[in-house]
């Protein structure tokens, strides 16, 4: 699975620029889909399994796209001023790289801080590209770019950049290849624009229009070194999380217990997870049409958003473990 | 016919809070099974009684929404047997120290929230408002017992006992928006005995003090033909202000504003002068806060009215409603629905 | 690109279309309130369009059939609204107070006269005299909660929760256009050219959005009755085109005035659909219309409530730029009008059922 992961987190998409990964994906899932298509925002939409008399049509989502920035002006002197693509942190970007999706690379800096205790704001940052005017500049208002930095395996733990959500991408995959038999209509959908504001999956879960959703995507740990005790309930390590909340919805009750439960029955580590900031594809499923049940399985992640994201290996193999279960069998809420 | 007084006794000793207002539904499901002609729940928990109406096929029908969802706390981690919480809902952490709460663990369990010894707060916070994050739950219970009986995620009510004041009004907890589905229940309990061309949905909605989700979901599920939303509104008190409040007593109030159709407005106020159902109007330039704001736009758009019940000192533990209010918001939508005939559709548009 | 059909006039922008706008802008349609917009809307479609019909929110929704074959169904919307105020208590003696509908800023709205609800009557807010202020007073912010609307001694005519705008006359100055309103007017009055003007090739329908400054509530019922393939949103975005204080180069000047339409690539509610912002731009220099790439970033419009209407619409904004939007008067360019008008014509009469094959 960990060359899966490489690939995803290497390839690059941006927010609203999921081309890239969007043709990585579907070589990995293509021999594997019953039917496979593309929405207008760029959803790829993949099902498995016609369903029968047990059987409901369940939405999985994992978007695809990642987080990045995006040109707002290139200056006489050739420096690129710059906005975000999702929550993009001024204090994760000073000294990184970014990559645009014509190659081009360069570095972020800042302008000198008058009070140095002081975060900088993103007015105060730019790209240098290396070029001395505007014309050198080989990019130009509203290109995009994505954090550049490689993929490093710690044996136990792998960091990344857009480990959010390239790992609840990698978990899909590596549930859709294992899957030997569900009596369900399995939808898995590899959505885009959620750091935007769960755009893509909004759209997908109206035309999906499933009996029930569940989205895999990252969540935060408290599990790092802090002088309080006021820190989340989640750790590397510990097992997949089931949320109960996040800043954008209440996950189903009934879901959270089928996810409890699945998990207690093949003895698997998991977490309970409240998140007080952030959504996930589930809020869109939850709110679509007549509304459906929906609820989320959290890969527990530390430094989410940053270049250098952190996972526990075995938190992910647990999850596509449990993923497979929830939906090898009947479901009764 | 459902006696109202202990009826919303009853209703704000339940819990219920957003997502797990399962806690309630039974209690609004025994009184409405007599009086509806049908009882259903959404997928999303919202509870929708139906009543037929007698005109001819196909029927117009309209859907009142009143939420039932409570706001509250939820258990996000233990410490030492002691419960850090997180809020569900709009709520005010200054009220908090020292309130008595239920825990819904394993069973319910009675406990309060800490006032935190001043000493013991982290110097920044010695001084005025002490964060939710650093507000402890206390049930009296050893650590083990309590790591046996909470979970992570179970959800807090407030617990402060109902109190009937003077016997005109009545304070608690969660009479926003238990009130409401008091009133929608007396506006059912109207109906049922009173002839009604159009088909009448009463839902009961979840979630509104998070998402809209449940007005949203089952406006969509049903397809009404006109919307109106029975919430609570801001009832004058000594530290209000005159001019975004409204006294107690006096009766309801229809919402003015985007999401409230003109027609509608019209209507209902005219049902209520007819009547002589005392009303003000209360102005919303932007936004309702009721279930209205996600009902309006619902696939090509439902028209939306909006009824207010006033209410002091709104999402604190002792909020304070006049019963006459309550009688008068659900008599005031069981006559504007009595009165609606097979021409009001095509009545309903926009004088330009 | 596809030949034009030789019939196909494109629509322009003459005296004609600015005493179009200038009554556009002179009306009143705080958002909620539209009626006098729409009113005006109705009249001028009405002989062009197959289908007019207002809808339950009070969005204008016309469709206006091509004649081609493989016609993309193609959503156009501008809204109606405008920010404004509305009187939300009586003090008595002919003195309101009143909520902001949209962003305003209260140094905008002190000492500025207003039309109060369908008859426009007067009404001004004022301040305390500076001789007056206590202490150091006139040099603070102006709070929301000291303005108050005044009518004189009351009329009896106007009422708690009546709009009122700016009381701004339209004026044509050079070059320019100079009015209340003109975000969106100028989108309004494009869009009923396009209406008179709908080119063959595609299905256009036409919505007239209500409530676009609040909510885009009324995009987002219109879209889901459309259902279209595609959505242009026409409207005008700010040029903070002024000189900058503190550095050489104004790097935040989001659109400037003089460069032509604004073409939209990301705001905060949208990321337009990148085959739409490639085919646009192809088009307007094949076409030598000016352009310019908004700056990415905050600010919003219909666009955020179209695209993710049902299961996604392909969206772009289009923007004419003008200057001090929500204040009592912004400044266009007649020139950028035209330009964005042509421009939007180009790309409708160009577009095939090919560009939403292509891979995003």
């Amino acid at each position: 699975m960990k060359p899966l992961i490489q690939k995803l987190v290497e390839t690059q998409g941006p927010s609203g620029y999921e081309t890239q990964i969007r043709s990585v994906v579907r070589a990995e899932v293509e021999p594997y889909a019953d039917d496979l298509k593309v929405d207008a925002l760029g959803n790829m939409i993949v099902r498995k399994g016609k369903g029968g008399a047990q059987g409901i049509k369940i939405m999985l989502a994992a978007h695809i796209d990642e987080i990045g920035v995006m040109v707002t002006q290139v200056d006489a002197n050739g420096f690129i001023r710059f906005t975000t693509l999702g929550g993009v942190r001024p204090y994760t970007c000073v000294g990184g790289r970014v990559r645009f999706l014509n190659g081009a690379a360069g570095v972020i800096s800042m302008e000198p801080l008058d009070d140095m205790s002081k975060m900088p704001t993103f007015e105060q940052l730019y790209i240098d590209m290396g070029c001395s005017s505007s014309d050198e500049a080989p990019v130009r208002v509203g290109d995009v770019a994505t954090f550049d930095r490689p993929f490093l395996d710690l044996g136990g733990r792998l960091v990344a950049k857009s480990l959010d959500d390239r790992i609840g991408v990698a978990v899909l995959i590596e549930t859709l290849r294992q899957i030997k038999d569900t009596p369900h209509q399995l939808y898995f959908v590899f959505s885009t624009q959620e750091e935007v504001g769960v755009r893509g999956a909004t759209a997908a879960a109206f035309g999906v229009d499933p009996d029930l959703g569940l989205a895999v995507d990252v969540t935060g740990t408290g599990d790092t070194p802090r002088r309080t005790k006021v820190r989340m309930d989640v750790s590397l390590g510990k097992g997949p999380a089931i949320k109960v909340r996040d800043g954008g919805m209440l996950a189903d009750r009934r879901v959270v217990d089928w996810m409890v439960k699945a998990a207690e029955h093949l003895s698997l580590p998991y977490q309970m997870e409240i998140l007080e900031g952030g959504s996930t594809d589930a809020r869109a499923m939850q709110l679509t049409r007549a509304g459906i049940p929906a609820g989320c399985l959290s890969i527990p992640c530390r430094y989410i958003h940053s270049p250098s994201e952190m996972v526990d290996f075995a938190d992910v193999q647990n999850a596509v473990t449990l993923l497979i279960e929830l939906v090898s069998h009947p479901v009764k809420l | 016919m459902t006696e109202l007084l202990p009826f919303l006794n009853e209703l704000i000793s339940a819990p219920g809070l957003s997502g797990y207002e399962i806690g309630v539904r039974p209690i609004i499901e025994k009184a409405w099974e007599p009086i509806t002609d049908q009882l259903s729940t959404s997928r999303l928990g919202s509870l929708h009684g139906f009543q037929r109406g007698t005109g001819d096929e196909p029927r117009p029908s309209i859907m009142v929404a009143a939420h039932m969802d409570a706001i509250g706390l939820m258990v996000n981690a233990i410490i030492d047997g002691f419960l850090r919480v997180t809020s569900i809902g709009g709520i005010d952490v200054r009220v908090l120290p020292g309130q008595l709460v239920t825990v819904h663990g394993q069973k319910d369990l009675p406990g309060m929230i800490v006032p935190t010894p001043v000493r013991l707060l982290p110097t920044r916070f010695q001084a005025g408002v002490v964060p939710l994050e650093y507000l402890l739950v206390d049930v009296g219970l050893l650590p083990d017992e309590v790591a046996n009986l909470v979970r992570i995620g179970d959800t807090i009510s407030f617990a402060q006992p109902a109190l009937n004041t003077g016997g005109e009004t009545l304070t608690g907890h969660t009479l926003d928006n238990r009130a409401a589905v008091a009133a929608l229940t007396s506006c059912l309990d109207i109906l049922h005995s009173r002839p009604h061309m159009w088909d009448v949905w009463a839902v009961a909605t979840v979630q509104e003090e998070t998402t809209y989700g449940g007005a949203l979901t089952s406006a969509f599920q049903l397809r009404p033909s006109l919307c109106v939303s029975m919430d609570v509104t801001f009832g004058s008190e000594p530290s209000s202000p005159s001019h975004l409040t409204f006294p107690l007593g006096r009766g309801p109030t229809l919402g003015w504003g985007p999401v409230v159709h003109p027609y509608l407005f019209k209507t209902i106020k005219e049902v209520a002068e007819r009547l002589e159902i005392p009303i003000s109007t209360e102005p919303t330039p932007r936004y309702s806060g009721t279930d209205s704001e996600a009902m309006v736009a619902v696939a090509e758009g439902i028209p939306n009215v909006v009824i207010g019940i006033p209410l002091r000192y709104m999402h604190t533990p002792v909020e304070m409603i006049a019963l006459k209010d309550i009688t008068r918001a659900g008599r005031l939508a069981a006559e504007f629905i009595a009165q609606l005939d097979e021409t009001f559709m095509a009545k309903l548009t926009w004088e330009d | 690109m596809a030949a034009l059909s030789e019939d196909y006039q494109f629509p322009t922008v003459g005296d004609e279309q600015i005493k179009l706008l200038e009554r556009l802008s002179n009306a009143c349609a705080v958002s909620g309130d539209e009626g006098e917009v729409r009113k005006i809307v109705k009249s001028e479609i009405l002989p062009y369009a197959d289908e007019v019909k207002v809808d339950v929110l009070g969005n204008v929704l016309a469709t206006r059939k091509g004649t081609g074959e493989h016609r993309l169904k193609v959503m156009l919307a501008a809204h109606m609204d405008e920010v404004g105020l509305m009187l939300t208590h009586d003090n008595g003696d002919g003195i309101y107070r009143f909520e902001t509908v949209g962003g305003i800023s209260a140094s905008d709205l002190a000492g500025k006269s207003v039309w109060i609800g369908k008859d426009h009557i007067p009404g001004v807010i004022g301040i305390e005299p500076i001789h007056l202020a206590h202490g150091d007073n006139h040099q603070k912010p102006i709070d929301m909660d000291d303005l108050h609307i005044d009518v004189g001694p009351a009329t009896g005519k106007e009422k708690v929760g009546d709009r009122a705008t700016f009381a701004t006359t339209f004026m044509r100055l050079g070059p320019s256009l100079r009015g209340k309103a003109l975000d969106n007017r100028l989108g309004v009055a494009s869009l009923i050219e396009l209406v008179k003007h709908a080119p063959p090739n595609i299905d256009l329908q036409a919505a007239f959005t209500v409530q676009e400054e609040i909510s885009a509530r009324g995009a987002r019922v219109a879209a889901y009755a459309f259902n279209p393939d595609i959505a242009i949103i026409l409207d005008s975005t700010p040029a903070y085109d002024l000189p900058s204080w503190e550095t050489d180069e104004n790097d935040r000047y989001n659109t400037r005035l003089d460069a032509g339409p604004a073409i939209y690539v990301a705001d905060s509610s949208t990321l337009s659909d990148p085959r739409l912002i490639r085919f646009t731009i192809e088009t307007a220099e094949a076409n030598r219309i000016p352009y310019q790439l908004r700056q990415p970033g905050g600010g919003g419009t219909d666009a955020g409530a179209i695209h993710k209407q049902r299961e996604g619409i392909p969206s772009i904004s289009i923007s004419i730029p003008g200057r001090y939007h929500h204040s009592p008067a912004a400044i266009a360019r007649l020139v950028d009008w035209q330009n964005t008008l042509a421009l939007v014509a180009a790309v409708l009469s160009h577009l095939t059922p090919e560009i939403l094959t292509s891979d995003r």
